[in-house]
């Protein structure tokens, strides 16, 4: 609360003499349980609110960010919602870092008509599609179609899915269920662990005991994969292992172990292999500039997380660009109608009926060799 | 066959992580009759402590060493700061003493080291070791053994030793024990060290394999609690045999009948083997003088 404040504060002596400051809204999880997603949110803004007034502003004029810190709890970010549209009077409002966060404060600003960028996963966000509401994290559903769509391009039609029973996991599970038959994939096999349990050997003794299984999936989030991993080695089972966005970070390859690792595949955002991109790649100099100012900043490795909230910024001052105006409304039409926007997870186009605009190249097949990451496309 | 093997491995893996756990409950608990829930806590610094004095450069054995001692030292404040001062306050008091120094320790943990899963790497190496068609790794081994020599330790120190037997006093009657010239506040600084330390080395033995992170103590706590439980509280004995036999049964369960109802199995099992013998399949039956 101090540094809200302070930044209110500090934003206000700065802001001094242009008066006629853009404000924007925030809240964000960065303490709490979901505290590991919205840290490097909070820092990105921030980071990037700052970089933007240096070079002169949005349409002349400096951005001037209010944020606060949800916890993570629901409640809160509705309390921080309600007084970011009524007290500070902002344009527009990024935040929302969890799905329970983000579902929370939509009303407020769907009656309010403030235009808001959610950082959360969710699909419900924007299915059906809310005339103020957008995200940037694409879908479980996507992070799916694409890994149903690297098996059947290696003729795997039969495979067996063992999935976290946490939030996560369990709504990956879904997702991927309801759209496999679309691939001509069949599940043979549907195992679940706990999200503390220690060992998973005989979910994935009973997995390789099935017959005609060709590859396995393991939709999960935390140490649960990285276990499923290193037990997958010690049983030898010896078919391609598909992991999730979920762990698609290098801390992943630390816990479960490069020789464990080895030859584990997972769709990945463009952020964790900015170094591998190919010169030509239209991603590769966003993705680049971004991980070079957030490790100078905050002397942290970037994570997908924080690109969530650099792709929100972007988009909305895009948006603002383009208005040529900071009427909440006419900032709302501007964002539904972004082009060809590049960010850090992918190309964003967005229209009256897609309110999240990307499609599924914003993935990266990725395969883990020798301790690092490889691009298989 | 090889399933049946293997599910079993299984079991007695994570069957030694529960039985580890429960074993550090004994300890307090036959000295005050207090459930230490601070106890997973323990075994989470013990991980915790051991892998950031490895990534500092230190030799694993010697960051072990130093992750011990100083969540032992750790146990002793808890001791001095929270439960002796509430000395004679109700016994249900102090348990939710050790509920509130968890969510401390666990907030302070965060803020020290940091938010992220850790792992270090596993004593022997992580090539598995084949049994008859089913596969161990070296580390469950250690595990294992770790859970075996802390059992042997415990059950010569309560029945062969002085200050075992003076422990046991201090928790029967401490008056009584004062009496016949125990130092029960030496006892309890004694037992909260000892507590420490097998969580503290509890949590060293099975990082390798569970993964440590700020909050994994509460998950572990409460699956060695039930352990305890099932073998009874306050005994070595029944703290080994009920984690193992949690584990197996979980392992049973995942692996025979459908891995969502693994831990809702082993709690049925837990509930009817209370509902038939109320102090656990090693626990002493109290009896109270009228």
């Amino acid at each position: 609360m101090k540094f809200v404040l302070t930044t209110t504060a500090l934003a206000l002596i700065l802001a001094a003499p242009a008066f006629a400051d853009i404000k924007i809204g925030a809240t964000i999880s960065e303490t709490g349980p979901a505290s590991f997603l919205g840290d490097p949110e909070a820092k990105t803004l921030k980071l990037l609110v700052e970089e933007i007034n240096a070079a002169g502003g949005v349409n002349g004029e400096k951005l001037e960010l209010v944020i606060y810190d949800d916890g993570g709890d629901p409640n809160k970010a509705r309390t921080f919602a309600t007084r970011l549209v009524e007290d500070d009077e902002v344009v527009a409002v990024i935040g929302g870092t969890t799905t329970g966060t983000s579902m929370a404060i939509i009303p407020v600003f769907e009656d309010a008509e403030v235009p808001f960028i959610s950082l959360a996963g969710a699909i419900e966000i924007i299915d059906p599609v809310k005339t103020y509401t957008f995200k940037t994290p694409h879908t479980d559903r996507m992070a799916c179609a694409k890994i149903f769509e690297d098996m059947k391009k290696n003729a795997i039609t039969k495979i067996g899915m063992i999935s976290g029973s946490d939030g996560f996991g369990a709504s990956m599970h879904k997702q991927c269920l309801s759209i496999v038959g679309d691939y001509g994939i069949e599940v043979l096999a549907d195992e679940t662990y706990g999200p503390t349990d220690a060992d998973m050997t005989p979910q994935l003794t009973n997995i390789k005991g099935k017959d005609g299984i060709q590859a396995v999936l393991n939709p999960g989030f935390g140490q649960g994969p990285a276990i499923v991993t290193r037990n997958y080695a010690q049983l030898a089972v010896g078919l391609p292992l598909y992991q999730s966005h979920g762990v698609a970070s290098d801390g992943f390859i630390e816990l479960a172990g490069a020789e464990a690792a080895e030859g584990v595949r997972l769709p990945g955002t463009a952020l964790l292999v900015a170094g591998l991109l190919p010169e030509n790649d239209p991603q590769r100099a966003v993705v680049v500039a971004y991980k070079e100012a957030y490790e100078k900043a905050t002397g942290k490795p970037v994570s997908t997380f924080g690109g969530y909230a650099h792709d929100a910024l972007r988009i909305l001052v895009d948006a603002i660009t383009r208005a040529g105006s900071a009427e909440p409304s006419d900032i709302r039409d501007a964002i539904e109608g972004t082009k060809g926007l590049v960010g850090t997870t992918g190309t964003v186009t967005m229209t009256a009926e897609d309110h999240l605009g990307l499609d599924l190249s914003a993935f990266r097949m990725l395969q883990i060799e020798k301790g690092g990451w490889k691009i298989v496309e | 066959m090889p399933e049946l093997l293997q599910f079993l491995l299984s079991g007695i893996t994570v069957g030694a992580v529960y039985a580890l756990v429960a074993l550090g409950f004994t300890i307090i608990y036959n000295a005050s009759d207090v459930v230490n829930f601070a106890q997973g806590e323990f075994v989470m610094l013990g991980g915790m402590i051991t892998f950031f004095a490895h990534a500092a450069g230190l030799p694993l054995p010697l960051a072990a060493l130093i992750a011990i001692i100083v969540t032992a030292a750790i146990g002793v404040a808890l001791n001095k700061l929270a439960i002796e001062p509430a000395r004679g306050a109700p016994v249900v008091s102090l348990i939710i003493i050790t509920i509130g120094a968890s969510i401390f320790i666990r907030g302070a943990t965060q803020l020290v080291f940091d938010k992220q899963l850790h792992r270090f790497p596993a004593f022997s190496g992580d090539q598995p070791i084949l049994i008859g068609g089913a596969t161990i790794l070296p580390q469950s081994l250690w595990v294992i053994a770790g859970a075996l020599a802390v059992f042997v330790c415990l059950w010569l120190f309560f029945t062969r030793t002085l200050i075992g037997r003076a422990v046991l006093a201090t928790a029967n009657n401490r008056v009584a024990a004062q009496l016949v010239g125990i130092n029960t506040k030496y006892v309890m600084t004694l037992s909260f060290a000892m507590s420490a330390a097998i969580g503290a080395l509890a949590g060293v033995l099975v990082t390798p394999i569970t993964l440590t992170s700020y909050d994994v103590g509460l998950a572990l706590a409460l699956k060695g609690f039930a352990a305890a439980m099932l073998g009874g509280m306050g005994n070595p004995k029944g703290a080994l045999v009920g984690g193992l036999l949690l584990g197996v049964l979980e392992a049973m369960t995942a692996g025979y009948i459908s891995s969502q109802y693994k831990d809702a199995a082993a709690f049925v099992v837990i509930l009817a083997v209370l509902f038939a013998m109320p102090q656990g399949l090693f626990g002493r039956k109290s009896t109270d003088r009228v």
